[in-house]
């Protein structure tokens, strides 16, 4: 079995593992960073959004092969210094989550949306949230809750 | 300072406890936990709809690496398992009880579906388990199957189950079907109309998931799975599957990430893998893939009605008839029968005076997965029934369709309908009125030729709908049927340092109760919000409970909580009489401090608690130690959360697209504890309904009962740019049945929004029905072949 190694959240992580494992398993199975989920078998809901070298990648699409030498974070990495990032408390702002399940990936694809596109719309979050399902909250107040992350890193 | 001050009382939009641990990836849902020397299942499932199982061969699956054991249903019957249940009794108008179907865990020679499960393979690793599972060989007969909901019913067929001829569960009927033939026969007008009620796949993100355990030394099996009410599925594990005496099964829901009823339901393969774990000795996981969701999980809807409304020349309504046939699928889920009867037509009056009300549904089996409830349960397909019916009339007698409703609202309470439901209190012509000024009623003319002069269709659609939440006074629900009571329990533990501990029946898959109940917890004993832990989902913490279903959490859960909370401010003011030498009479509680009247004695909330517990100097006999108290509420009444929802639409006569232009929804939920919940609670519901409306459709073949949207890649699941923001207003009447006033609001947005959307594209293109979902490619041919009128503009 190949030995993968890379960092996740800024700790080195390396595993010997079979060529088959996803990333998404590497980081759920192997490091025990469960905040990362899976909903879905077919690269659709978004819920396995990492930071893939400072870009959101869905980690069930990709081997953990793949991520060789790659610089990961996860939803567990994002807030620094005991400091929630802005994205994440304008999620808990806005309200912009229900059952949790989906908002790992929402959070990690929102914060990669706004470094994009700083100056978002309503129009470019819905567009962008394209790769994102939730069941909860009808996206109302998740693009609510972007918006205003947005305007406030700007 | 008070709490409703310090904005973390009742009604204040207070932000969630819960979150902090979801947005750090810090929650923890049932795939989330692993246990030291865990094995995996993976259940080996029909290819088939329908065939006979002529032998299973599993030697080589059982050599293969990593294999840990086997299952078929061979095992679990010589085990003396009992197959799943569903606990409510259906019975036919011609007095005999519903025709059950057994319902294996694991099938014995037969398979009814597509996804029935046919062996679970246990394995060092989920890989292992399935490519094992690839080596069984199972000898199939491939039978003819019934798949087609309109033709299973015709003599010739195929049968799903030998006890039920004709696949026809049951042949139920409410309401009096001699006064409405009556009606009908002096009624100045009927308007007729056949509906469909597409079937639904729930898709809650988070896909079902169990960890099964078994204690060797103890003989305590334990269950973490993802459930909305755990009592209920420990229940039915023990005393109907028989999988372990009540006492020494522990069922743990944890964080459950959304349910929408599928997970009320107990399923098989939880169920196998507590089984099975004590058998192999090592726990068990289980996490079902996307793939299997679509196949396995309950699904929900699926009527198709034939409805009549007979209106005097005034376009008064005189009666109703509807001849509903629903779609249970290959077995009963735990709930199904009640969904299409009880939870359906008993909401057939909507919101209007309708003096005689007659409807039939036939519970029908099909080759398909069970169906059960799903956002709504029964009430969406009532509302669109009525609320299509009705809209319908107001196009054929040229009356405006709000003044049609208006016309014959309910306006007297308490209003007893013809089909047993008693509305306590409701104002529908405020919901009407705030709903069309928030939408600019008026200006549609002008929004509409503005349209016209872009070339698109615009088209609007009211729906006017109630529901019946607070699920349900034990006594009603039992004599029609229900196998459980369906109060709520609660207990307060209030600890020596004067911070609190609610343990709630109620479980929370998203709906916020560590905050809203917390709030209700905090403002009553003036501790700080941060102090109220509430605790849920765990068999061995809190004694029994009935779960979170039907948006009755709030007027059930919560009443329950106020009835403990009674007890534990009666103890305590006698505790704080005795500490200050007063009569109890003269003890006051307030803001978390017990004084008495007429003097400067007084006592903090935390003194009081300590005191409760050091129980120095009580009067034996007289006071207790300790301040913990419980209580079990039973709803005397269903509540009746109603409003008016109206959206209008936007369509491309080139492409088809129906866009949401504008979507309005003003909701009468009684009391609201948290209005930023509550909210996203009709947002929810709103997008659930607008996905039934528009987008999503669980379609099998018809000849080879395969599941044709068996993925995201083919079940259109509403998304971000589907959607429209919603403009959301409040009327108030406070529901008179329970402590805090409360209706609900869980499922109101699903129930209510199919037929204002559906209304709404009709009316844009001026045709007169249009089926659920209105895709493009349904839109464009609607268009094709409508009248010039649609065509031209
Ligand atoms: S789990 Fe990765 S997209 Fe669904
Ligand atoms: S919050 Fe539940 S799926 Fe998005």
């Amino acid at each position: 079995m190949p030995v993968v190694s890379m960092t996740v959240n800024g700790k080195p992580a390396s595993a010997d593992v079979e060529a088959r494992t996803l990333l998404v398993q590497f980081i759920r199975e192997q490091l025990g960073l469960t905040g990362t989920h899976v909903g879905c078998d077919t690269s659709q809901c978004g819920a396995c959004v990492v930071h893939v070298d400072g870009r959101a990648v869905k980690s069930c699409t990709m081997l953990a092969a793949q991520a060789e030498g790659a610089e990961i974070v996860t939803i567990e990495g994002l807030a620094k210094n005991g400091e929630l990032h802005p994205v994440q408390a304008a999620f808990r702002e806005h309200h912009g989550l229900q059952c949790g399940f989906c908002t790992p990936g929402m959070i990690m694809t929102a914060v990669d949306m706004i470094r994009r596109k700083p100056d978002l719309d309503e129009e470019t979050v819905r567009d962008e949230l394209e790769g994102n399902i939730c069941r909860c909250t009808g996206y109302h107040n998740i693009v609510k809750a972007i918006l205003a992350a947005s305007r406030e890193m700007r | 300072m008070s709490d409703a001050a310090s904005g973390e009382g009742i009604g204040q939009p207070v932000r969630r406890k819960e979150d902090f641990r979801f947005i750090t990836g810090n929650g923890h849902y049932t795939d989330d936990i692993s246990r030291p020397r865990q094995t995996w299942a993976y259940f080996l499932r029909s290819p088939h709809a329908h065939a006979r199982i002529k032998s299973i061969d599993t030697s080589a699956a059982e050599a293969a690496p990593g294999v840990v054991a086997i299952f078929t249903g061979r095992h679990v019957a010589d085990d003396g398992l009992g197959g799943l249940i569903c606990g409510w009794t259906v019975t036919s108008k011609d007095g005999t009880p519903m025709k059950v179907g057994r319902h294996p865990i694991l099938a014995l020679d037969t398979v009814r579906y597509v996804g029935d499960h046919v062996a679970m393979v246990v394995a060092e690793t989920l890989a292992d388990a399935r490519a094992a599972a690839e080596l069984i060989d199972v000898d199939y007969e491939a039978l003819p199957a019934a798949v087609s909901l309109s033709a299973c019913q015709s003599a010739g067929a195929p049968q799903v189950h030998p006890e039920a001829p004709r696949n026809t569960c049951f042949e139920w009927e409410l309401g009096n079907k001699a006064e409405t033939d009556a009606a009908f026969a002096k009624a100045g007008r009927v308007v007729k109309l056949d509906l469909k009620n597409n079937r639904l796949i729930p898709n809650a993100m988070e896909p079902r998931a169990a960890l099964g355990e078994f204690d060797k030394g103890t003989g305590i099996y334990t269950l973490h799975t993802t459930s909305q009410n755990p009592h209920v599925a420990r229940l039915v594990l023990s005393a109907f599957v028989g999988v372990a005496p009540e006492h020494k099964l522990r069922v743990i829901a944890p964080d459950v990430g959304g349910g929408f009823g599928s997970k009320i339901f107990i399923y098989a393969e939880e169920t196998a893998c507590v089984w099975a774990a004590a058998k192999v000795g090592r726990p068990i996981k289980w996490t079902a893939d996307r793939s299997e969701a679509f196949l396995s999980d309950a699904h929900g809807r699926d009527h198709l009605s034939h409805a009549e409304l007979a209106l005097d020349k005034d376009g008064k309504f005189l009666a109703l008839r509807v001849k509903t046939v629903a779609n249970l699928g290959a077995y009963l889920s735990t709930f199904s029968a009640s969904v299409p009867t009880y939870l359906y037509g008993t909401l057939l009056s909507g919101q209007y005076d309708i003096p005689a009300i007659h409807v039939e549904v036939d519970g029908v089996y099909t080759h398909t997965a069970p169906v059960d409830a799903y956002r709504g349960a029964g009430r969406p397909e009532a509302t669109y029934l009525v609320e299509r019916i009705v809209e319908t009339a107001a196009r054929e007698t040229g009356i405006d369709p709000a003044e049609l409703r208006r016309r014959n609202y309910i306006r007297t309470f308490p209003h007893q309908t013809p089909v047993i439901m008693n509305y306590d209190t409701g104002d529908y012509e405020a919901s009407l009125a705030a709903a069309m000024e928030a939408i600019d009623y008026k200006g549609f003319p002008a929004r509409k030729a503005e349209a016209a002069k872009r070339g698109k269709l615009r088209g609007i659609g009211f729906s006017s709908y109630i529901e019946a939440c607070g699920i349900a006074p034990s006594a009603a629900v039992g004599s029609l049927g229900a196998g459980v009571g369906l109060w709520e329990s609660a207990e307060v533990r209030v600890n020596p340092t004067g911070n609190v501990e609610v343990l709630t029946g109620s479980h929370s898959h998203g709906q916020g109760h560590e905050t809203t109940f917390a709030q209700l917890v905090a403002s009553r004993l003036g501790v700080p919000l941060a102090n109220v832990e509430i605790v849920h989902g765990d068999t061995d913490k809190v004694q029994f409970g009935m779960g979170t279903y039907g948006s009755r959490s709030g007027a059930v859960g919560m009443s329950a909580i106020v009835k403990a909370l009674d007890k534990i401010e009666a103890k305590a003011k006698k505790i704080a009489a005795h500490l200050m030498e007063a009569a109890v009479e003269d003890i006051v509680f307030e803001n978390g401090t017990f004084t008495v009247q007429g003097t400067d004695k007084s006592l903090a909330w935390a003194e009081l608690s300590l005191a409760a517990y050091t129980a120095h100097g009580f009067p034996s006999g007289e006071i207790e130690p300790g301040l913990k108290e419980g209580a079990f509420y039973d709803p005397v009444n269903f509540t009746f959360p109603a409003g008016c929802h109206i959206c209008e639409v936007e369509i491309d006569p080139d492409t088809g697209i129906v866009k949401i232009a504008k979507f309005v929804a003003v909701d009468d939920f009684g009391t609201v504890i948290n209005p930023m919940i509550v909210e996203g609670q009709v947002h929810g519901g709103i997008a659930q309904g607008i996905g039934q409306a528009l987008l999503e459709h669980g379609i099998y073949d018809v000849d080879s009962g395969q599941l044709i949207t068996g993925s995201y890649m083919d079940y259109c699941m509403p998304r971000a740019d589907d959607l429209p923001s919603f403009d959301l207003g409040f009327t108030t009447t406070i529901c008179p049945s329970n402590p805090l006033g409360m209706k609900g609001c869980g499922e109101a947005g699903a129930i209510a929004s199919p037929p204002a959307i559906i209304n709404a594209v009709t009316d844009a293109l001026g045709i007169r029905d249009i089926e659920m979902p209105a895709t493009p490619a349904r839109v464009w041919t609607a268009l094709q072949s409508a009248t010039p009128r649609a065509a031209a503009e």
